[in-house]
Parts: structure tokens; C-alpha cells; sequence
């Protein structure tokens, strides 16, 4: 088990035939995930790594019965047009690794998603890896790396940096252990998903025993990860180390996510907010893997 | 940059129709007195900086006449205001206050909206975080929807204001709306909006932020480093943003964290991958270093892109060492980052013996980037180390390191702290 991309997920990959659809399509291909179409417009009839191209994601859905999931490579000002054809074909989780996407592109979808009631992965979120079973995203890398650096285990990762989203699970299997999925929540100013959306999935995720979170300054997700736990929407093992206690106040550094605004974010007051919620909070990023080690042995 | 001026906010604001009081932006005493000519009336020569609190610092004086205006704006122009030069000043007619009222639109990230919160307060001209929450009206906007009339209307009843002012506060409030849609504000404020003692409503100050991504959809505004940051771009900050703009091939970010290095202890830094970066600067100030910049290349990026951040870097005058900060096991090849680094460090270091360089770089196809830095710096006159995958979290060691070599630096040429 899983949450969000399991193994019977049918993902699409919109902007298949672009530099980085097409290496990626590949590598999760590779890795297992059932990647049953791809779209470009205007490339129809093409195949990328043996994946069928379609012109439009409807042609594709209507060819292959259903599809679960899309992953989009697309420029960042081209992202909205993808996610809201994709809202309309009925596709429900939606991963989105771009970047440099305009505010009120990213407003609009948010605002369709929540009619469509469709979950959208980022923007700016690297990815998705169920290890063993699929990726959706850059997460993971090629197969090779994806099979060394991530082992299905018992602990569930939501991180808000890309980079961590790799190493957090690369310390937690040095400790002995595995992760069940990992997530990037994304860099933009505003995503889809966050911790007040996932935890409550890895609440109900049988093989999910613990979740630990790679958390930065600014925004309201490790906050949202307090009330979680505070209002019982989670009870498991939570471990959280929050990123950027240096940071001055509006300073934005490289994720558009991650600026103290109006005296809110501060690493200071998300992590009283998490112990105040019973939440193990660590001071460095090496104790999350042991913490997690000794909680789950309890 | 994404941050605008008052006046440029203005500007924005009058063709949306809110009303602003009448005046233009000068900069020179010449042209401040011309615009006073102009208006006709006594005037407040405000100074264009991004910094709150102006007004208690001396930056908004008042004139009763054009010559005046021309004597007060030569005293401004030029002159340091919270540490910043003030290049320009916007004269406008002086407002006869009656009451200060705030309207403002932000971005609510937090899940339950993750969209728009339109906000109206009766207590102005004050910071909106002392407001008591009474006092606020807000309204979270379906951008489907759209703000209508008859929503500013209502935010404005809700906090009691007299009937007669009701329809001016209300246009005033669908067209700040109208300007951070039409505009892509990531906030836009207007503080106060003022009620003139002759009945009128104004917005007599605002403040107001472009969103970074969307700058390329407004050329008009003239902005020419699309990214946040408390003060007006430096050099460095433009020269960085040159080598992003136009290359979509992975992120380089880097910011000057000051204008010019005074002291020791400064160290040029070089993360990868923003959550990993902080790391490493969190650890190198725990050893009483500091970075003299951040910078962060990630999201796959050419090693040309990388070349260039590193050389920016390396080229700031003052810094006791270079750190490549790379805490994240990266799912992309890493040599990218290993030959871009290398180009920079042959180039700018032959010529500083002893220069302290800690590089860390792990990830995929780490084997063959730590031999590509390995062979890169062997023959290079400074003292390099370079770490893998299994310090991928040692940031307290590796930042030790760094504060090691910095302090053999010092004493080999003879550098007294203090």
C-alpha cells in the first residue's frame, strides 16, 4: 500500500515529447509506473518509449477507458491550460514539476480543482515515488538511483524542499528503515496539496507507521501539520525538522514558498506550534532518521 | 524586481479608478518645484523607498509653495533614509485628513482558501498586524467568481461605515481588486485610504508587489530583476538574475546578503537545492561565519549556468572561502554541477594560495562528479576538501571545516581577527 500513485494507478505525462517528458516518461516507465499515454498537441500517432502520444488529453482518456493520474512537463506559463484540460477530463491527482508559473494561473486552478474536487500535486513539486511501485515526477531520478535511494518501508515523507525529498529517504534507509511514499509538496507561492491534505492519508495508509517532514520558514504547512495532529485527523508518529532559522524577515531565498510575511512563518513560531501539538521536533536534519528509529521501536 | 514604488503603485491604482491625489514623481529639485507649480496647492514631498515607517524617519516633508517644494526636494534627493538613497520623491497635493481607512488583497496560501483574501479596515495609516481583529472586514475570493461591487459594499457595512461614504470606499476597493488581478500582485495595499475633510476618498500611500512569475507579462512596468528582496537590486543581484533569465534550464538563485564586505568571517556560498542550502548556512553561522551570499542552483541545471553562479560567487572582494553546499542527495546527475565548479575555481583561484574551499557534492552519478572535482583542483594552489553522499548531513563537521581552513588561512598570511 500506498497512498495517492499505488500500483494500479494510470498516469499520463502531458508534454511527453519535450526534453525533460521524454527522459522522465522513460525513467518511470522504467521504474514500474503504469504510464499508459502521453500528450503533446499536434503529435497524435507518435510513441515515446513505447508510450502512445495523443493530441489531446480527452483523445487520450477516450483510447485507453481511464486514467487516474497526469504528471506535466510543461513551461510554467503553459501549465494552467494542461491542469485545467486535464480537471476536464476527468483526471483527480495531478503532479506538477514546473516552476516560474504566474500566481493567478496557479489561483484559477486551485479554484477549479476545488469544484472538480481533483488534487493537484505542487506546482513546483518534484514529484511522487511509491518506492517499489511507481514515480510520478523527477523523484527518483533514473530507475537505478530511484532503487538504491528509496526502500519500501513504514514511514511516510512529505518534504518542502525537492533536494530533501531525495536525502531524507537516503538517511532513513542508512538507519535501517524505508519509506511507504514519499511527496514534494512544491515551490510555489501557493500548491494543491500540503500537510493538512496528506497526513490525513497516511492516517488511513496501513503500511504508513510513521511520517516525518522536511519543513522551511514561511507559509502556513507546518502549521497546518500542528493542527493536524492537535484535532486527531493524525495520531501516528510524527517528526518534523523545520529549515531556515537564520532567515531574515522578507527574505525570500530560493523557493517562492519560503518568505517570512507579516511577521508569520518563522521557523520560531512553527516549531512551538508543532510541540505545543505533541509533534517530535528535531533541531537537525541527521536526528530525523534516528528519532524516527527509536519511535517506531517503542 | 517585483517590489514597486508608491508612485508606480499609484499609477497602476488611477487606472483601475481609484482616485489618487494629484501630483507626479520627480528627481530633481527642478522638477519637484514644477510639479508644485502644477498642483497649485501646498504639498508632501515623499521620498521612493522600499522601507515602512518613512514618515517617522523624515522622509515625507510638505511645502507650502513650488519654492519650497524645490528647497525640501534637494534635501531629500540624495540623501539616506533607513539605509537606503532616496532617488526619487513623488509631490502631490497635501490632503486635508478627516479619517484613514485600509484596504488590501493577499494571498492566502493556508488550504482552506488558497486564494485571494480581500481585506477593509476602519483603523488606517496603521500597520494591519496591530489592527484588532474586529476591526477587519476580509473576504476570501473564489477568482471564478470575482469580486463584485456589491462584495466591497458589504466589507465596508459590516464595519459600520456612515451610508454616504459607502459607494467611493467600495469603488475604491473593487479597483485595488481590479489592479492586483489585472496586475498579478502577489499583495497591494492601500494605506491609508484617506477621507478628506472635503468629503473625498484617496489613496494616499499603497504598497505593492508584482508576482515574480508573472513580470514577463507586464514589460510596462519596466522591471529588470524579477525577483523579491527587501532593497532595490545591487549589481550582483542583476548580474544574477542575467544569468536566469531567458535560461529555463534548472534554477540559479543568488542574493547578496551585503553591499559590501567590512569585516572577516565571510564566506561564499554556493547551496544546491533550496531546503539543503539552508542547511549549510544555518551550520556555517553556528560556527560565527556568515555567508556574503546565498545562492542555490538546482533543478538540473547546465553547467554553464553553474560556471557562471560559482565565478559570481568566487568574484565577491573580501570572502575567506568558498563552500559548494551541496546537503541533498540529489536525484539529478551531478557532474553538471561538478564541471561547472571546477571552470570557476581554475579561474579564479590560481592566484589566491591557501584560498579555503569545502565542497560537497552528492547524488546521482556522485562517484564520477567527486573524481571530475578531484582531478578538477588537485593542482590548484588552494586548500580544497571535498566530501561525498556520507557527510551528506554533517553540516556542524563540514562547517567546522570551513571555520579550520579559514583560520589557517588567517594565520598564514598573518590575519588578526578583531
Amino acid at each position: 500500500m500506498a497512498i495517492l500513485l499505488e500500483k494500479d494507478t494510470k498516469v499520463l505525462v502531458q508534454g511527453i515529447t519535450g526534453r525533460e517528458g521524454s527522459a522522465r516518461a522513460a525513467f518511470m516507465k522504467g521504474y514500474g509506473t503504469k504510464v499508459v499515454a502521453g500528450v503533446t498537441p499536434g503529435r497524435g500517432g507518435e510513441e515515446v518509449a513505447g508510450i502512445p502520444v495523443y493530441n489531446t488529453v480527452e483523445e487520450a482518456v477516450n483510447e485507453q477507458g481511464s486514467v487516474d493520474a497526469s504528471v506535466t512537463f510543461v513551461p510554467g506559463p503553459a501549465l494552467k491550460g494542461a491542469v485545467l484540460e486535464a480537471m476536464d477530463s476527468g483526471i483527480r491527482f495531478i503532479v506538477m514539476p514546473v516552476e516560474r508559473v504566474p500566481l493567478y494561473d496557479i489561483l484559477e486552478m486551485m479554484a477549479y480543482a476545488k469544484l472538480k474536487g481533483a488534487r493537484l500535486l505542487g506546482p513546483g513539486a518534484i514529484g511522487i515515488i511509491s518506492p517499489g511501485i511507481a514515480a510520478a515526477g523527477w523523484l527518483g531520478g533514473t530507475p537505478e538511483f530511484a532503487k538504491r535511494v528509496f526502500v519500501p518501508g513504514p514511514v511516510g515523507v512529505i518534504s518542502r524542499s525537492g533536494g530533501q525529498s531525495g536525502t531524507v529517504p537516503w538517511t532513513i534507509k542508512e538507519a535501517g528503515l524505508g519509506v511507504s511514499t514519499v511527496l514534494h509538496i512544491g515551490t510555489e507561492p501557493v500548491v494543491g496539496q500540503s500537510m493538512g491534505d496528506i497526513l490525513p492519508l497516511f492516517q488511513e495508509d496501513g503500511d504508513t507507521k510513521a511520517v516525518a517532514i522536511f519543513g522551511e520558514i514561511g507559509g502556513p504547512y507546518e502549521e497546518e501539520a500542528a493542527a493536524a495532529v492537535r484535532e486527531k485527523r493524525f495520531t501516528k508518529s510524527l517528526v518534523v525538522y523545520v529549515a531556515g532559522a537564520w532567515a531574515p524577515e522578507g527574505m525570500r531565498f530560493s523557493h517562492a514558498s519560503s518568505i517570512i510575511e507579516r511577521g508569520r512563518g518563522s521557523a520560531k513560531d512553527k516549531i512551538s506550534s508543532l510541540k505545543e501539538a505533541g509533534v517530535h521536533v528535531v533541531d537537525r536534519p541527521d536526528e530525523i532518521a534516528p528519532t524516527l528509529k527509536r519511535l517506531l521501536k517503542a | 524586481m517585483a517590489r514597486l514604488f508608491e508612485y508606480q503603485g499609484k499609477e497602476l491604482l488611477k487606472k483601475t479608478k481609484v482616485p489618487i491625489p494629484q501630483g507626479d514623481v520627480a528627481t530633481t529639485p527642478l522638477e519637484a518645484r514644477k510639479i508644485a507649480e502644477k498642483v497649485g496647492k501646498p504639498v508632501a514631498i515623499k521620498s521612493q523607498i522600499w522601507a515602512g515607517g518613512r514618515g517617522k524617519a523624515g522622509g515625507i516633508q510638505f511645502a507650502q509653495n513650488p519654492a519650497e517644494a524645490e528647497k525640501v526636494a534637494s534635501k531629500l534627493l540624495g540623501s539616506e533614509i533607513k539605509n537606503l538613497t532616496v532617488e526619487r520623491v513623488l509631490v502631490e497635493e497635501k490632503l486635508d485628513i478627516d479619517r484613514e481607512f485600509y484596504a488590501g488583497v493577499i494571498i492566502d496560501a493556508s488550504r482552506e482558501a488558497r486564494a485571494p483574501v480581500v481585506m477593509f479596515s476602519t483603523e488606517g495609516g496603521v500597520d494591519i498586524e496591530e489592527v484588532p481583529s474586529e476591526k477587519i472586514a476580509q473576504m476570501t475570493v473564489d477568482v471564478l467568481r470575482g469580486l463584485r461591487f456589491y462584495d466591497a459594499l458589504n466589507l465596508a457595512i459590516r464595519l459600520k461605515v456612515p451610508t454616504q461614504l459607502l459607494p467611493a470606499i467600495a469603488q475604491a476597493i473593487l479597483g485595488l481588486y481590479e489592479t492586483f488581478k489585472g496586475y498579478n500582485c502577489r499583495t497591494a495595499e492601500i494605506n491609508p485610504l484617506v477621507l478628506t475633510k472635503e468629503g473625498k476618498i484617496y489613496a494616499a500611500d499603497c504598497r505593492m508587489s508584482i508576482d515574480d512569475s508573472s513580470v514577463f507579462r507586464h514589460p510596462e512596468l519596466g522591471i529588470d530583476v524579477a525577483r523579491e528582496s527587501p532593497t532595490p537590486p545591487t549589481e550582483l543581484d542583476k548580474i544574477a538574475w542575467q544569468i536566469e533569465e531567458g535560461d529555463l534550464r534548472g534554477t540559479c538563485y543568488i542574493a547578496q546578503m551585503v553591499p559590501e564586505i567590512k569585516e572577516l568571517g565571510y564566506v561564499g556560498y554556493h547551496g544546491i537545492g533550496g531546503g539543503g542550502a539552508i542547511l549549510g548556512v544555518d551550520a556555517l553561522n553556528r560556527q560565527g561565519l556568515k555567508i556574503a551570499n546565498y545562492a542555490d542552483t538546482s533543478g538540473n541545471p547546465t553547467a554553464a549556468k553553474v560556471y557562471r553562479a560559482a565565478k559570481v560567487i568566487l568574484a565577491q572582494a573580501g570572502i575567506e572561502g568558498y563552500m559548494l553546499g551541496g546537503f541533498i542527495v540529489a536525484n539529478q546527475e551531478q557532474w553538471h554541477h561538478a564541471h561547472g565548479v571546477v571552470k570557476a575555481l581554475r579561474e579564479e583561484l590560481t592566484n589566491k594560495p591557501g584560498f579555503p574551499v569545502v565542497l560537497l557534492l552528492c547524488g546521482n552519478k556522485e562517484k564520477e562528479s567527486l573524481e571530475i572535482l578531484r582531478e578538477g583542483t588537485k593542482d590548484l594552489p588552494a586548500r580544497v576538501e571535498i566530501y561525498g553522499s556520507d557527510n551528506v548531513y554533517e553540516t556542524e563537521f563540514l562547517a567546522k571545516r570551513m571555520k579550520a581552513l579559514i583560520e589557517e588561512y588567517r594565520r598564514e598570511r598573518g590575519v588578526k581577527e578583531g
